[in-house]
């Protein structure tokens, strides 16, 4: 414990640093997954092609994806990028699905009365679609933030700050409690993470919490 | 209003949905088009307002051809009220009827005060604006899809088979609650049923298309029952159509007999010496009738003993001798215990009996002064 308090400037240094490369891609992944999830949601072939590259972008490692990245794009090996595009990636790959079915899930009743009393396409989906599949899309988003949490420290294998440093270094020097403070660390951050998520999920969706 | 102009639609996958269709809209008036599935009788309806493109022929709405109007502004102008009501769930009540007011632009205010207006209209509690759409039955439910149908005060509303859903009790409730809106509003409405018995009450005109999208007849539903043009319409329109028949002929002429009711709380003897053919109407303090007394009932029973309502025996259906049709004055007949028909005025109150045979002379009489279409 002496360690923790002696080292609180770099923990909150690597907390900041942990939560930006986690949280951004979750960000850039949303944005780009929205567009994705309602292509698939809509035809038939996109999301037979969407769903089965999305599968296929998440079986590949990410330290292998973070490796071999600035040789596709020509960017820095240590640059953070890297671990923010990878991260995003698998952002894209788990919320594309999580859209799609969430839009395929909206009562076609509702889709139909939208049409038929004077919505066009955008403002319809902005409007109506969208926000009927945000309790699914949040929990896609649950999953896709702790699983960049846990990601985000594989980035320390190529030089990355984060609380993945606490563990490169810990191991360097065969020291247990810094180890042990990582874990802790990415596990607090984790958890708050989903609790924050789930809150603004509650606030956004009023309706699907209301008795009879 | 709405003039279809040999209007076809055929599916991509060859269906004929819809074959050459020719029909006027009556302004101001309920229009019923009804038919067994697949009949063309939706598909119809959506092409008024193109959520379904005709592929040939021509939809008149005012003089203008659909076509030549961008869709959604199209729509924003015809009422549209569909199955289940299709309310937005993540909606209170008031912002699912404000919805069309704010797609044509209004103000926030201006439109919530309007959905707070159609709430009453459509006899909802206010306080079930701030509600949302899963706290409703199903019967609240297609009363807020009306109101939201009327936000914008369209001339023309179309409703899309939008009581299927409910249970027949509610569903009768809310005809008659639409028939009542009706009547202040004078809209222009198309209306889309499976079910001949809801066509026949609402429409002023039904038209009954038969399965491949061909309209078998098109009329006022008392000529439908008493002419129905093929033999498809009469077995469409059901086997007692000439005793449905009868609930559009007043009974204006029906001759009613004197019935002398006795009060609750009158004694057994009173009762007794009332009886009449062995019965007696029992009425509460206000005159209105609760049922019969018959004298092998009362005969078990102590003279001086107080009539009370566990003696009574239930009535059959009252005949409104102010609204009433033959149909209503017949069933009175037939329903009651003693074969009497009760008469009631437009209160309630009771006014005499009615007999299955006056019903039929009075049948006999209207078929004379050519009142019966023939």
């Amino acid at each position: 414990m002496t360690w923790v308090f002696d080292h609180l400037g770099l923990l909150g240094d690597l907390t900041v640093t942990h939560v930006y490369l986690s949280v951004l891609p979750v960000v850039i992944g949303l944005i780009i997954a929205i567009p994705l999830g309602w292509a698939a949601s809509r035809w038939r072939p996109a999301r037979a092609i969407l769903l089965t590259v999305s599968g296929l972008l998440y079986t590949i490692p990410s330290l292998a994806l973070i490796v071999i990245l600035p040789a596709l794009i020509s960017t820095k090996t240590l640059d953070p990028i890297n671990v923010i595009i990878t991260l995003s990636v698998y952002t894209i790959a788990l919320l594309v699905r999580s859209i799609a079915d969430a839009l395929s899930a909206v009562p076609g009743t509702v889709v139909a009365a939208a049409t038929a009393i004077g919505y066009r396409p955008v403002r319809r989906f902005v409007g109506v679609e969208f926000p009927l599949a945000i309790p699914v899309v949040v929990a896609g988003l649950r999953v896709a933030m702790v699983s960049n949490i846990s990601l985000v420290s594989v980035g320390a294998l190529i030089g990355i700050a984060g609380y993945g440093q606490l563990f490169t270094n810990g191991f360097q020097l065969q020291f247990v409690t810094e180890i042990v403070t990582g874990i802790v660390a990415t596990l607090l951050l984790a958890l708050v993470a989903d609790l924050l998520l789930q809150l603004i999920g509650r606030l956004l969706t009023p309706w699907t919490r209301v008795g009879r | 209003m709405i003039e279809f102009q040999a209007v076809t639609k055929r599916f991509d996958d060859g269906t004929v949905a819809v074959d050459e269709l020719d029909l006027t809209v009556d302004p101001g008036r309920i229009t019923v088009f009804v038919g067994p599935s697949g009949c063309g009788k939706t598909t119809s309806l959506r092409m008024i307002n193109r959520m379904i493109d005709a592929t040939s022929g021509s939809i008149l709405v005012d003089g203008k051809d659909v076509r030549q109007s961008d869709p959604p502004l199209l729509r924003q102008g015809i009422g549209y009220v569909i199955q289940q009501a299709g309310l937005f769930p993540h909606r209170t009540v008031l912002d699912n009827i404000a919805t069309v007011p704010l797609l044509a632009g209004w103000s926030r205010a201006k439109a919530r005060k309007r959905a707070e207006e159609l709430l009453e209209t459509v006899g909802l509690p206010a306080n079930m604006g701030r509600r949302y759409p899963a706290q409703l039955s199903g019967g609240q439910q297609q009363r807020v899809g009306v109101a939201r149908a009327l936000a914008v005060d369209p001339p023309v509303l179309l409703m899309d088979e939008p009581f299927s859903a409910v249970d027949p009790v509610v569903r009768e409730g809310l005809q008659d609650e639409l028939l009542r809106l009706q009547g202040e509003l004078d809209k222009t409405i198309v209306f889309v049923t499976h079910d001949i018995d809801e066509a026949i009450k609402l429409g002023d005109k039904v038209a009954v298309f038969r399965t491949g999208g061909i309209l078998a007849q098109y009329d006022t539903p008392a000529e439908l029952l008493a002419r129905p043009a093929d033999e498809f319409v009469a077995n469409f329109v059901g086997r007692d159509r000439g005793y449905r028949a009868l609930g559009f002929l007043a009974a204006s002429g029906l001759g009613i007999g004197e019935l002398a009711g006795v009060r609750l709380g009158a004694t057994v003897a009173e009762a007794k010496a009332a009886l009449r053919d062995g019965w007696v109407v029992v009425v509460d303090e206000r005159n209105h009738p609760c049922g019969w007394l018959s004298a092998d009932h009362l005969s078990s029973v102590d003279d001086s003993a107080a009539v009370t309502a566990d003696l009574v025996l239930a009535g059959g259906s009252l005949y409104d001798t102010e609204h009433g049709s033959l149909r209503s004055a017949l069933d009175s007949a037939l329903s009651s215990p003693s074969a009497l028909g009760v008469a009631v005025d437009a209160d309630g109150a009771l006014v005499g009996s009615v007999t299955a045979d006056e019903v039929l002379r009075a049948l006999a009489a209207a078929r004379t002064a050519g009142e019966v279409p023939q």
